[in-house]
């Protein structure tokens, strides 16, 4: 669909063009910066929360399509950020806000898209792309603004790397280790070694808040130079692409598991230790993305309204061996929310207790991870 | 936790009378629990004073009562029915209260019967604003700075601590009556008293102004395993400041981040739990500091509401119905998804689209009355557009508002207005955005006057910014991006300088055509199943039309005086009868207040404007055997012969009949050929063609406007000058606007009749009398089914007329005739080929569903074949009474007219008269006092009249006031009568009695034909307290009779089931 407005309106306007690899074609409005760029095309249903999902690594190498046709109408500011930089890959939007209208707006979207690199796509049915995405699953494509001819566009799309298979981790993960240090908000504090996949920062403001201080290690690092930094507990952290790639993790992660120290891992985490402990993952047709997915706590009866971000999934037939138990589901689709180990210190969820964006129905996991750590003798 | 078993059998009450502030979205939420309690096996009772309702049907609940809603019916019936548990929570504020004043009273505890859905304490935390500030500050939320007062000295203490402005908010009362904002002293004090006046426990709220704050409401629900969702967030496009029902609202919030946003859902979970709503839904609002985001709470429901109403039809998750699953037991993950089918209701709903509520009002009737907009809601309709953007919904909501305007635009804007239109909100001021846009003003000043975020500014400026690009020759690219920007063909006509068929053939050549989208619950995360559809102009389209046998039905639009929820509920019942013949049924409205627009009620939902461009849309898409037009009142009958025009077929009475009934030359014809008396009358295209006629038919004269509904403009008028200043002031006759001049038959009785015919056969289904005399709308007057008054001869006669025009007519489905009687001579008043006002009330009466029984008859089953052939008869006396906002519009009389001015209706049921009026007239907010004080005042015509009745009053016990004139006669004629002062005439004046609370009812006809201050006065001032005001003879004569049969007669109650059951 032609991006009327931008022609009419904006001398500066350009079309943009979005490809899938199964041939399907979009024609918008170019949004962000102008260029070309590919990654897996997948959708979030937030609401809200743009600036949140632009910056969560998580979505590095994806195209990110937002199903509400308004987005960037409060702008962008610098608090609300999971990383120092956008990471999706690409922008989808139906209707990019012309201005913003927050008092803590310190910038407009399209010109914080535009100074950080990111390609973007706007005046496209979105929602059209969306439902080919849910009946046909998860798409590579390619966002471009350098050219018109659609079938070279579709084959780049092909080209494209596959997200299955694929070890992001060790692209966004950091270079070397830093500390996170909380406020003294008084009690015990606890030492967190967290495993930073693509970790948001909102992970370390939560943890922060309940006593931990932590130190972010690079993806690679080995359990023993994680035991070397004398952790109370261990935190794997969320992050994008195919966890079974991440091999080294994985065997680290089984080897502190063996050391009987407490663990806690969300999304990429998650799947990490589902893998650690023997289980399988498989990718999800579209993934689950937004802030309404409603996940039942098996143990307390109730459900909390998540945030998440994930295209894989731990496969339930773990749970056939009884030293794994299941403790949160997805009432959507029945898939795995979260486990834990019957007698290790060890648990996980697959979906976001740290939100941002989404609720905040969860954040006593962090909670729980601490009452991990305190039930064991201070050494 | 599933189904609790130890509810079988639940009272479900209903909201009374369509008021301001609570409308048909309660007969919506209400329809919608009872249906689902029923289909879990329970036994449900209801009562309900409102026969225009779907859920009073009697298919619904097991029993049905329609009977007045007050604490003491309500034990008479709970006694009866002895359910386990009573549902409150769907009946507005009104089941609110009546539930609390039954426990109060101990009734519930004496029958062993549960409150579910809200407790007492829940209602009370939530209405209470001292409890609610308290239980606030106990979870630590932010509040404007406020106190109570019962004095004004009190008052003044508070205002030390908020200082001005500040805003009123009266405990205890409807939509905020009687709240307002002071911007100084005088203000304050003349607030601070009406509105401690009007609180029934003369208690007042001051606050700290958050005034042009940020609006925000969250419409949540909790179970009993405190699983908390929040369904829909609302952001107002207008300001704290105006009441949320006379805001241009918007879903979702959209300049709110997910931290602020995640902010104000924490406050609303703490908020439900601590007000202590346990099932159910709540609505929530908010008020955030643009400069700073500092949140406030400011207030709670603990039950669904209007915005509830709106959350459910914004986003296609239930309200009401998964609020009765859970008062009943259910907690959220084990009750289903309606529109995805798979997924559990335990989620929050999310949108792909925009949503935009514009408010509807109705100050045309009340032109006393001060049309300025604030914390008191004055708003009688609303409608609701969907968009893929505000831009596109904002202006499909204004052409969906049926006031003329065809998008965001309107002419009649007064340049030199400007700023004081933006500053003093009314209903003009978004048009006066427009034209503020237009001229070029900055977004900081509109925005400093208005405090309309600058988002919204900002989307309307392009708006603005694409008109200017818009003239003759526009290209395809341009037409379509207007398209996109929900610019209408006919704005599009004008802005192009061609005409809206002009423009629909280029779309048409050039393909720009709409597609629809679905609302499911969760942006096409999930399939649907679940036809709910809006236009837009994308790429790809979701209606999927199937190729079964399909009918359309066009809805009511917003609600308005004169077409209300009577309309909905012919359209509703058009729309089951449909589906029981095997057709498809496809339904087109505007107004989420309604059932019909309930996904569930028909088999395929557009939620779109009435025009003919979006219509036309929706049948090329669909083709349907046929539109159905006859039940929607005028707004579907006016798009009656542009469809026909188009080739649609319009089922039933054919577009010519109608335009025959209608066009007043044509009409009188028709008449004449059929040897039927009419008043005399004639057609004006100008102010001397009307005195003309006038001169000719002699006055007084009745003269309105040709085509309007509810007595628009309509006036009586006495002589040449009084028909130049309605000329001058209500309406300009013009050639292309004709005026009709009716002679007005002084003293006339009145009667509705409505009939059902197919053709070959006119079937009567009542014969109402009017209890006012002619000069009424019959909107206004209280009336009775079956006639008291009247001869059998004229009953023969107005049979015979009735059945002659629906044939000569060739009506097919419903028909209204008016009739007055005058020095024994029937004439017909106007005849209308469609659904009336009363169609649900006869309806309910006779126990037959006349609007189904039409609806059966266009599907082509013939009265005969539907086993209908005699005249429908009734076995109680049922009687109609009016419900009027004039308690919202301090200033206007309540003098009854002409032009309608009512709001809704209730009905009393009894074998009695008198206890039947009585009971409509408790339905409608007076009860009747078995002693206590009248005060008569009367004009010289009617002392005559009046003398019966006040004999009998006396005799009954009561104290009788009246002025000097009626005093004195009545005690030259033996009846005892106290004279009291009239407002000109010193101190205390009768003005002084109704303050005093001395006063029970006033009998007050006017003197003369102009409205006399003094009288005025006294109307006002009853209506104010709460005074029982008859304004007729006719009324008074009633009025006594009830008074009469609540001393002597056994009030008792029964339902509608019990009713039709006998033999």
């Amino acid at each position: 669909m032609i991006c009327l407005r931008a022609l009419l309106e904006q001398g500066d306007s350009t079309i943009a063009i979005l490809a899938l690899e199964d041939g399907t074609v979009f024609e918008g409005r170019s949004f962000g910066k102008t260029g070309e760029t590919t990654g897996e095309v997948v959708f979030n249903t937030a609401l809200q929360g743009y600036q949140e999902v632009l910056t969560d690594p998580s979505y590095a190498g994806q195209i990110v399509t937002m199903t509400y046709p308004h987005i960037g109408n409060y702008g962008v500011n610098a608090e609300d950020v999971e990383s120092a930089k956008p990471q999706v890959a690409g922008f989808i939007v139906r209707e990019a806000s012309t201005m913003s209208s927050s008092w803590r707006a310190s910038g407009q979207l399209h010109r914080y898209l535009v100074d950080s690199g990111i390609v973007g796509i706007s005046e496209i049915d979105t929602r059209a792309l969306t439902r080919h995405l849910r009946t046909f699953g998860a798409k590579r494509g390619v966002i471009s603004t350098l050219t018109k001819d659609k079938d070279a566009l579709v084959a780049k799309a092909r080209a494209s790397r596959n997200m299955i298979g694929l070890d992001l981790a060790r692209e966004v993960t950091c270079p070397k280790p830093y500390d996170f240090e909380g406020p003294d908000n008084g009690g015990r504090r606890f030492k967190v070694v967290a495993y930073d996949f693509g970790m948001k920062q909102n992970i370390l403001r939560m943890l922060a808040e309940a006593h931990c201080d932590v130190t972010v290690v690079p993806a690679t690092t080995s359990a023993a130079d994680v035991v070397k930094l004398g952790p109370d507990g261990v935190f794997l952290s969320n992050g994008p692409g195919d966890p079974e790639p991440v091999t080294y993790a994985i065997e680290a992660t089984k080897a502190l598991m063996d050391r009987g120290l407490p663990i806690f891992g969300i999304c990429l985490g998650h799947q990490i230790l589902g893998l650690a402990c023997g289980g399988k993952t498989f990718k999800l047709k579209f993934g689950h993305r937004g802030a309404n997915h409603p996940v039942k706590n098996l143990a307390t009866g109730q459900v909390e309204v998540t945030s998440q971000n994930h295209g894989f999934s731990v496969d339930p037939a773990l749970f056939a061996r009884p030293e794994f138990v299941l403790t949160h589901v997805n009432l959507n689709d029945g898939t795995v929310e979260g486990f834990k180990h019957r007698d290790l210190p060890v648990i996980s969820v697959q979906y976001h207790p740290e939100a941002s964006p989404g609720p905040h129905d969860s954040h006593y996991l962090f909670g729980d991870f601490v009452a991990l750590m305190a039930q064991r003798p201070k050494r | 936790m599933p189904k609790d078993p130890s509810i079988k059998s639940v009272l479900v009450i209903g909201s009374g009378p369509i008021v301001i502030g609570q409308a048909c979205e309660f007969d919506y939420s209400g329809t919608q629990a009872i249906k689902v309690l029923k289909a879990e096996g329970l036994r449900v009772s209801l009562v309900n004073s409102n026969p225009a309702t779907i859920m009073t049907d009697p298919e619904y609940a097991d029993r049905t009562y329609v009977e007045p809603l007050t604490p003491e019916m309500l034990e008479r019936i709970l006694e009866r029915e002895r359910p386990d548990a009573v549902l409150p929570t769907v009946g507005g504020q009104t089941a609110l209260n009546l539930a609390v004043e039954l426990s109060k009273r101990g009734v519930l505890d004496r029958l062993g019967i549960r409150l579910i859905g809200a407790s007492r304490e829940a209602v009370e935390v939530g209405e209470d604003r001292r409890l609610f500030k308290a239980a606030m500050q106990r979870i630590g939320l932010d509040l404007p700075k406020s106190g109570f007062a019962k004095t004004l000295a009190e008052a003044e203490k508070v205002l030390d601590l908020t200082g001005l402005p500040a805003v009123i908010r009266p405990s205890f009362t409807l939509g905020g009556t009687g709240g307002g904002i002071a911007y100084n002293l005088e203000e304050f004090q003349q607030i601070v008293a009406r509105g401690l006046d009007l609180s029934p426990v003369h208690e007042i709220l001051i606050e700290e102004s958050v005034l042009g704050w940020k609006e925000y409401e969250l419409e949540v629900m909790r179970d009993k395993a405190d699983n908390f969702v929040v369904i829909c967030s609302i952001e107002n496009f207008d300001p704290m400041g105006i009441h949320t029902g006379d805001s241009v609202t918007v879903a979702p919030a959209q300049t709110l981040t997910d931290r602020e946003y995640q902010n104000m859902r924490n406050a609303a979970r703490k908020i439900i739990r601590e007000v202590g709503v346990e099932t159910g839904g709540s609505n929530i609002q908010f008020a955030v500091d643009p400069k700073t985001g500092r949140m406030t709470v400011i207030e709670m429901n603990p039950r669904v509401s209007r915005s509830s109403a709106l959350a459910s039809k914004a986003t296609g998750f239930p309200i009401a119905k998964i609020a009765a699953l859970l008062a009943i037991g259910y907690h959220l993950d084990e009750i289903k998804n309606d529109i995805t089918k798979v997924t559990p209701a335990c989620f929050e709903p999310v949108l792909d689209y925009v949503v935009v509520k514009i408010p509807r009002w109705a100050f045309e009737k009340f032109r006393d009355a001060s049309p300025l907009l604030g914390t008191q809601m004055k708003s009688v309709g609303e409608v609701m557009a969907i968009g893929r953007t505000f831009k596109e919904a904002l202006q499909k909501g204004l052409r969906g508002l049926e006031i003329g305007a065809s998008g965001f635009n309107r002419t009649d804007i007064d340049d030199l207005r400007i700023k004081e239109k933006l500053l003093s909100p009314d209903p003009d001021r978004i048009f006066y955005v427009k034209r503020a846009l237009d001229l070029g003003w900055k977004h900081e000043e509109i925005y400093r006057l208005t405090g309309i975020d600058p988002w919204f500014l900002d989307q309307m400026q392009q708006i603005v910014d694409l008109e200017r690009k818009l003239g003759p020759g526009v290209d395809d690219a341009t037409l379509r991006e207007a398209k996109r920007f929900g610019f209408s063909d006919a704005r599009l006509g004008q802005l192009t300088q061609t005409s809206e068929a002009a423009v629909r053939a280029h779309r048409m050549k050039a393909g720009i055509v709409p597609v629809y989208k679905r609302v499911d619950t969760c942006a096409a995360e999930f399939a649907s199943n679940t036809p709910y559809l809006y236009s837009t102009y994308e790429q790809e389209c979701e209606a999927e039309p199937t190729s079964r046998r399909k009918v359309m039905i066009l809805g009511s639009g917003p609600n308005r005086i004169g077409q209300g929820i009577e309309f909905d509920y012919c359209c509703c019942h058009a729309s089951f009868a449909f589906k029981e013949e095997g057709f498809e049924t496809i339904m087109v409205n505007c107004n989420p207040e309604t059932v019909s627009t309930d996904y569930d009620t028909s088999d395929r939902l557009y939620f779109e404007p009435l025009t003919f461009e979006d219509v036309m849309n929706i049948i090329e898409l669909e083709k349907p055997e046929g539109v159905v037009i006859q039940f929607g009142g005028q707004t579907p009958l006016r798009l009656a012969v542009p469809l026909a025009k188009a080739g649609v077929k319009i089922l039933g009475t054919s577009p010519d009949a109608i335009d025959l009934a209608e066009d007043r030359k044509r009409f009188s014809a028709l008449l004449s050929e059929l040897d039927i008396p009419q008043p005399e009358s004639g057609t004006a295209t100008s102010i001397e063609e009307a005195k003309v006629v006038a001169a000719r038919i002699g006055y007084p004269v009745l003269v309105r406007p040709s085509y309007v509904l509810g007595g628009r403009a309509m006036a009586i008028v006495y002589d040449d000058k009084l028909l130049e200043n309605y000329a001058r002031e209500a309406v300009k006759a013009s050639p292309e606007h004709p005026v009709l001049v009716d002679r007005f038959l002084e003293d006339a009785y009145e009667v509705d009749v409505d009939a059902v015919a197919d053709g070959e056969r006119v079937v009567i289904g009542g014969i109402l009398q009017h209890i006012e005399e002619a000069g009424i709308h019959s909107g206004d007057s209280a009336m009775v089914l079956p006639t008291y008054k009247i001869a059998e001869r004229h009953l023969v006669t107005i049979r015979d007329y009735t059945r002659r025009l629906g044939l000569a007519l060739g009506v097919k489905g419903l028909m209204n005739v008016q009739y007055a009687i005058k020095n024994d001579v029937v004439y017909v008043i106007e005849v209308n080929p469609r659904a009336s006002r009363t169609t649900p009330f006869v309806s309910k009466a006779a126990g037959v569903p006349l609007a189904k029984v039409a609806a059966r008859i266009m599907a082509g089953k013939s009265l005969e074949q539907q086993g209908i052939t005699d005249d429908l008869t009734v076995k109680r006396i049922f009687v109609k009474e009016s419900v009027f906002p004039f308690l919202k519009f301090p200033g206007a009389d309540i003098l009854l007219g002409p032009e309608m001015k009512s709001t809704g209706e209730v009905m009393g049921i009894s074998r009695d008269f008198g206890v039947a009026f009585a009971k409509a007239q408790a339905a409608a907010g007076f009860q009747m006092p078995l002693e206590g004080a009248v005060f008569i005042s009367v004009n010289d015509f009617d002392k005559g009249g009046i003398l019966p009745q006040a004999r009998t009053l006396a005799e009954l016990g009561f104290k009788i006031y009246a002025t000097r004139g009626t005093a004195e006669f009545l005690m030259a004629q033996g009846v005892p009568a106290e004279m009291v002062l009239k407002v000109n005439e010193g101190r205390p004046s009768v003005v002084d009695l109704i303050k005093d609370g001395k006063l029970d009812i006033v009998f007050n006809t006017p003197y003369g034909r102009e409205s006399f201050y003094d009288d005025s006065a006294i109307r006002k001032s009853a209506t104010m307290h709460g005074v029982l005001c008859v304004t007729t003879l006719t009324g008074a004569s009633a009025t006594v009779r009830a008074l009469k049969a609540m001393k002597e007669e056994k009030v008792d109650v029964v339902s509608l089931q019990e009713i039709h059951a006998e033999a």
